[in-house]
């Protein structure tokens, strides 16, 4: 007597376990059973799933060591005259979840087949997701590369959507001259990769170049990029609504009228038509006003209605930040689900490779711009060949990427022969013929070039590996993220500067770097350092109390204890030395300073 | 050297440590000239004075970020000796921060015994280990007999394990004579019968006695929970977990130059703090050696002299060294401020300002390096 669950739900006995839980795969594979009912038996327990949230992968079943699906379905299929589903139906393929596996022998390939195995994988590249199948020749590489490999696709620039000029996406980039790979999979295929590609071929070249691309850095060829490489579009909505506030007030998207408080010059206002809001194709940069509003006053009470000066509304325009410029692309006038006014622009602004851009190969090998070299001053190859990028040596050693290498050999073959090169997890073609096809092409078949150096024209003493890669640019561009201060804002309660990008703050010295500087000795030095915050506080030299200069009183020092009557000395402390000396007092503490000549 | 030279070593005496003219006493030829002699001794006060450390120079904050540094690339916080159950060592960062934080109780005990020749051999270092095992009642009985009618209790003995420790059951009936008041007990060469005198209807008493016998202490050293022989170099020495220097140190095989315990208290309390302070050098660098990592010793040193400082042993936390400083500032920026400030105010405390920390607090120049020396003038 073996226990029957139902989703872990005893139901009942019955007397053997597995001719009972083939009974019941029998009747999911004929039909009379739902497709998603899983059943997994032990010489104890037969377990019924029908459940949600199991995560379950096709496999074609094997009767007898020979697999149902036949030559007369692949024929069928490509004739278009059955679907995937139909052949799920036939009882050709069944989904099984992570426990029905458990009573399972499934073979890699038709030809390990033997009687015992009872499924068999649709293609040995089904282990790996689709975005991790995309990478070719994946199968020569350590997985951790892999998953790399597939999470940097995910960052790259392309054509994310055919109807991305009616969106307002944040943050989105359309890469201007996306191409097919060279060096395909077969689920670039499956997956309609031909419509929505990221990514461009180039030429690469594995060699050094005085050092501009040490630590995963690559050099990109400055004529390549003015012709148009990596160039992208980048977009960010802007956008602003009516709100509106209790006692009947609105906000009005116009142009401020110049009694508004807060107004800013007339200059910033420039790009404004008359309904408040910027032109389609207006250059604007930085503190340009890109849709003008104004608010009701703030704090508002019934008492004030009639006071003329709090009739004054505010200024809440929106308008470029720091750093920013482009192009205004598409203004949109729309309302929101509470029917006020909505306005949505679109700003565009073309990103053309510079230091600092982010770019890929599919195979985890990411790296920073070091540098742009022109087309003269570049290596070239005796047949004339000049690489658009140049990728260091240093990055395959150490993280194996051996696709990476392959890419590079099977591109220039499918480059040279015109065709695509097949690089499907574990169904590559194989390196061997790709060299011998290169070979006969009339190209050394290790993919190494004579090169000369394009300052100099001397020969240069190695054969460099060059050839072709498909190269994604990533979406991490400088220009989003650059950011400097001298003097700018700073904290209101601390006096300190601000922090991050969006408030033009300053980069934090902080405790560890302190200690650095202490250790150094460098004691004035972090003084100055530290000076952001400076203040000069007059201290009652009675009392040890800071106190004020009253300019009513010809500049007399007030001390908070004996008044006019006492001497006060100028203290230079840093503010938040000051700030906790008050914080003290409220604690009922008298923190007193007592007062002494430095000298 | 020759005795003549003495006086000229004398002259160096204020220029240099007894420790190095000692040493240059004993390594220089006995054949060497005056002439060479007093080279040598500049060439020494020269490499001297190049080695000491300048006025100003922050020693301690350059001792805490050598240490600080390197402890960020720890790994591995455990130890284990192979084949031995229950034996393994707190290392890396966990066993660094239990010996400067002078924790109490440390998660791993552990004693090196070294003992005398002849006893320091193969033969004999097993039977010592075997001795010092710390070995309960309830270690060797395999199996306990509550007869609640007979009101007995029996306990057969492990026969191997009894072998193993070289006991016999006579051997323990001589042990148990005085813990079973009120029974009497019968044996025979497996097993112990306690059966009760007189009537009582408590089956409590018996189930008292099974407990108190279970962790009676049959032989060995108390705390002494595991022993390892294992050989270093030409010799054999114990290793255990759990320690009790004090009982081990009064055994006459063991060597009590040499043996130690890794718990800092037992240290001082058996040893004093001069040993405290080696023993927390020797453990520290123990750690870092064995992560790969390279930190002066000097720094360790520096850690190790400030916490035996006033004599006990402290810590590098808020109730051991940090509370010493004498600037209120510098205690209240490190853990607990309101507790710091609202002492201070009680007792009316001052702060000179003498240190670093208050000084960056308040932006003035540090006293140290550039902001160390001051200068005076004659005014007119």
């Amino acid at each position: 007597m073996v226990d029957v669950y139902v989703n872990s739900k005893y139901v009942g006995t019955v007397d053997d376990a597995l001719p009972f839980a083939n009974e019941l795969r029998d009747l999911r594979r004929q039909g009379s059973l739902s497709e998603d009912v899983n059943v997994y038996a032990t010489a104890q327990e037969v377990h019924v799933l029908t459940d949600e949230g199991r995560a379950r992968r096709p496999l074609i079943i094997v009767k007898q060591g020979k697999s149902l699906l036949t030559e007369k379905h692949l024929q069928q299929l490509t004739d278009g005259e059955i679907t995937w589903h139909d052949l799920v139906r036939q009882g050709v393929i069944e989904y099984l979840d992570a426990a029905e596996e458990e009573n399972t022998l499934v073979a890699c390939s038709e030809a390990d087949l033997t009687p015992e195995h009872t499924h068999l994988e649709i293609t040995p590249g089904a282990i790996c997701g689709i975005t991790t199948a995309l990478v070719p020749f994946g199968n020569y590489n350590q997985p951790s590369r892999l998953i790399i490999g597939s999470k940097n696709q995910k960052q790259a620039l392309g054509f994310y959507a055919a109807n991305y000029h009616l969106r307002m996406d944040m943050d989105a980039s359309i890469l201007h001259y996306p191409q097919f790979p060279i060096v395909r999979t077969k689920i670039h295929g499956v997956t309609g990769y031909g419509e929505h590609p990221s990514g461009q071929n180039m030429i690469v070249a594995v060699m050094c170049y005085d050092g501009y691309n040490m630590e995963d850095g690559v050099i990109l060829n400055k004529s390549s990029v003015e012709r148009g490489l990596a160039r992208s579009t980048y977009f960010q909505p802007v956008s602003a609504e009516e709100l509106r506030y209790s006692g009947g007030l609105i906000d009005e998207i116009s142009i401020p009228d110049k009694d508004v408080k807060g107004y800013r010059s007339e200059k910033d206002y420039q790009f404004l038509e008359g309904d408040g809001l910027i032109y389609p194709e207006a250059k604007v940069s930085e503190g340009d006003v890109i849709i003008g509003r104004t608010s009701p006053p703030r704090f508002l009470s019934s008492l004030d209605e009639y006071n003329l000066s709090a009739a004054i509304r505010r200024e809440s325009s929106i308008s470029l930040k720091h750093g920013e410029k482009g192009v205004a692309d598409l203004v949109v006038l729309s309302e929101n689900e509470e029917g006020n006014k909505l306005v949505q622009v679109r700003l565009r602004e073309e990103r053309i490779p510079e230091i600092g851009d982010k770019f890929t190969s599919r195979h985890g090998q990411k790296g920073v711009t070091g540098i742009l070299i022109p087309q003269q001053d570049i290596p070239f190859s005796t047949s004339g060949i000049i690489p658009d990028l140049i990728f260091t040596p240093h990055g395959i050693s150490s993280r194996m990427t051996v696709s990476h290498l392959i890419e590079l050999i099977g591109a220039k073959v499918g480059a040279l022969a015109g065709r695509y090169v097949d690089g499907t997890l574990f169904e590559a073609e194989r390196e061997e013929e790709l060299r011998k096809e290169l070979l006969k092409l009339g190209f050394s078949e290790d993919g190494t070039e004579v090169f000369n150096d394009g300052r100099t024209g001397k020969q240069m003493l190695a054969r460099i590996y060059v050839g072709n890669m498909h190269y994604l640019r990533l979406r991490h561009m400088v220009a989003n993220k650059i950011q400097s201060r001298a003097r700018g804002p700073i904290q209101l309660l601390t006096r300190q500067p601000t922090e991050g990008k969006a408030k033009e703050g300053g980069l934090r010295l902080g405790e560890m770097e302190k200690d650095t500087l202490i250790a150094h000795g460098a004691s004035l030095l972090l003084k100055e350092r530290f000076d952001a915050d400076r203040v000069v506080v007059p201290v009652c030299e009675k009392s040890g109390l800071m106190g004020y200069y009253d300019f009513r009183r010809n500049d007399r020092g007030i001390s908070p204890l004996f008044g006019e009557n006492s001497d006060m000395s100028d203290i230079e402390m840093s503010y938040a030395f000051k700030l906790m000396l008050d914080e003290i007092r409220t604690m009922g503490i008298y923190a007193k300073l007592n007062l002494e000549n430095k000298y | 050297m020759k005795i003549e030279h003495e006086d000229l070593v004398r002259l160096y005496e204020d220029k240099l440590p007894a420790l190095i003219l000692d040493e240059i006493r004993k390594e220089v030829p006995s054949s060497i000239s005056k002439e060479k002699l007093k080279i040598v001794l500049e060439e020494v006060y020269a490499a001297y004075t190049t080695a000491k450390i300048n006025p100003g120079e922050c020693v301690g904050l350059v001792s805490a970020e050598s240490i600080g540094e390197p402890g960020t690339q720890m790994t591995l916080n455990t130890f284990h000796f192979a084949g031995v159950a229950e034996m393994n060592v707190t290392t890396g960062l966990p066993r660094i921060i239990e010996i400067f934080d002078a924790q109490k109780t440390i998660k791993t005990p552990m004693m090196e015994i070294f003992l005398n020749s002849p006893h320091n051999q193969v033969d004999t270092i097993r039977k010592f280990a075997a001795k010092i095992q710390e070995t309960l009642l309830g270690d060797l009985v395999s199996e306990y007999s509550l007869n609640i009618f007979e009101q007995m209790l029996r306990l057969d003995f492990n026969q191997s394990l009894l072998q193993q420790h070289d006991l016999s059951v006579k051997d323990i009936v001589q042990l148990l004579k005085t813990k079973g008041k009120g029974f009497t007990l019968q044996h025979d060469d497996r097993s112990l019968t306690f059966i009760q005198k007189g009537k009582s209807e408590d089956v409590k008493d018996l189930y008292n006695l099974k407990e108190k016998l279970r962790s009676t202490k049959v032989k060995g050293i108390k705390g002494i929970k595991q022993v390892l022989p294992v050989k270093r170099e030409n010799e054999y020495i114990v290793l255990t977990s759990g320690t009790n220097l004090r009982d081990i140190l009064e055994l006459p095989e063991v060597d009590y130059t040499r043996t130690t315990s890794n718990d800092l208290y037992e240290i001082f309390e058996v040893l004093g703090i001069e040993a405290t302070r080696q023993v927390i050098i020797n453990e520290v660098y123990k750690v870092i050696e064995a992560q790969g990592l390279n930190i002066d010793i000097r720094h360790i040193m520096l850690v190790a002299d400030t916490m035996g400082a006033t004599g006990v042993v402290k810590g590098i936390t808020r109730y051991g060294v940090v509370s010493e400083k004498a600037s209120v500032l510098a205690r209240a920026s490190f853990e607990t401020p309101i507790k710091h400030l609202i002492n201070a105010a009680l007792e009316g405390e001052v702060d000179y300002l003498t240190s670093v920390v208050e000084n960056v607090m308040i932006n003035q120049p540090v006293p140290l390096g550039t902001g160390l020396p001051g200068l005076i003038t004659k005014m007119k």
